[in-house]
């Protein structure tokens, strides 16, 4: 073996080390966007999450105007926080359904009454079969709808009021 | 000894965070009654990759969802659909990632050809040592 050659597997680990430095230091992003975004809502038919606000189906999010649709739970952490942003949202006119995931009535109206209520709609989606046919992979997730049911975009995780203008002017062009 | 149980509970409390109260899926852990659309369902569960905690199978993950995605399978299965429409139906929602099964399209085609180099190689060096020898 010549001298060269003798110093590849040293380089090899030193490749290797590099590469498992650089992934801890920059970890890979583990979010998996849904595939249907600009493609129409997929059909279904929720029932009411409260008996005190109208159930949701993908009827009602193809109204002639944009909407976002929330996926949430009660016994999501981030969503606390979230939802006080969608509480701003719908002060500056964006309408706001969502779909309560494995959840009962009882905590949702609790987690509402303790953090706000945005939403004009709620579904509710027990064994989150909703949520799978939507593409989404976690909670909270927020879907942009355009006027004709077609999702135009998809947030991962809590909106934070960093994104609210954002929001505003995907309204505004959807519009 | 305080300290100690005091510490394993705070590992009790820890699920109670990230999940819901609500019982899983009816088919989330039951087998089918059939043992071929079990067989069938357990096949794709295999090879059906969890979302939450990523690098599993739904079929060994714990997760609600995975628990709900396993409940979805095998309520498909059971109404007679073939395993290949379910994956189809869920790759279209979450793209080719959802699926352990390597695919033929062109960002999957150097995992197909790995062996076939590596073999060469082997060949190669082996060929090297033979010779080497030989001389000697």
């Amino acid at each position: 073996m010549s001298r060269a050659s003798r110093i590849i597997p040293l380089l090899l680990l030193l490749v290797i080390v590099v590469g498992m430095a650089w992934r801890l230091v920059k970890p890979a992003d583990t979010a998996v966007p849904s595939q249907l975004v600009n493609r129409p809502v997929p059909a279904f038919v929720l029932d009411a999450a409260l008996p005190s606000k109208p159930s949701l189906s993908s009827k009602d999010l193809a109204t002639g105007e944009p909407r976002l649709l929330n996926i949430f739970a009660s016994w999501c952490v981030p969503c606390v926080g979230e939802v006080a942003v969608l509480g701003e949202l719908k002060r500056k006119g964006v309408k706001i359904d969502a779909i309560a995931v494995r959840d009962r009535p009882e905590a949702i109206a609790a987690f509402l009454a303790r953090n706000g209520d945005p939403y004009e709609r709620i579904g509710s989606d027990p064994q989150s079969n909703v949520q799978i046919s939507l593409g989404s992979s976690g909670v909270p997730e927020t879907f942009v709808v355009d006027g004709k049911g077609v999702i135009r975009h998809q947030y991962i995780g809590p909106l934070t009021a960093a994104n609210i203008p954002g929001v505003i002017e995907q309204m505004k062009v959807l519009r | 000894m305080r300290w100690a149980l005091l510490f394993l509970a705070a590992f009790a409390l820890q699920p109670a965070l990230a999940d819901s109260d609500l019982p899983p899926a009816y088919w989330a852990n039951r087998q089918l009654p059939n043992a071929q659309q079990e067989a069938q369902a357990q096949a794709l569960m295999n090879e059906l990759r969890c979302l939450v905690c990523q690098g599993q199978s739904i079929a060994d993950s714990d997760a609600e969802l995975a628990g709900d995605m396993r409940d979805l399978v095998r309520r498909r299965i059971a109404a007679g659909e073939k395993p290949n429409a379910i994956r189809g139906w869920l790759v279209q929602r979450y793209g080719t990632w959802i699926s352990y099964k390597p695919t033929a399209e062109p960002a999957a085609r150097p995992l197909w050809l790995a062996p076939l180099a590596l073999l060469l190689i082997g060949a190669w060096l082996l060929r090297h040592r033979i010779k080497l020898k030989a001389k000697t």
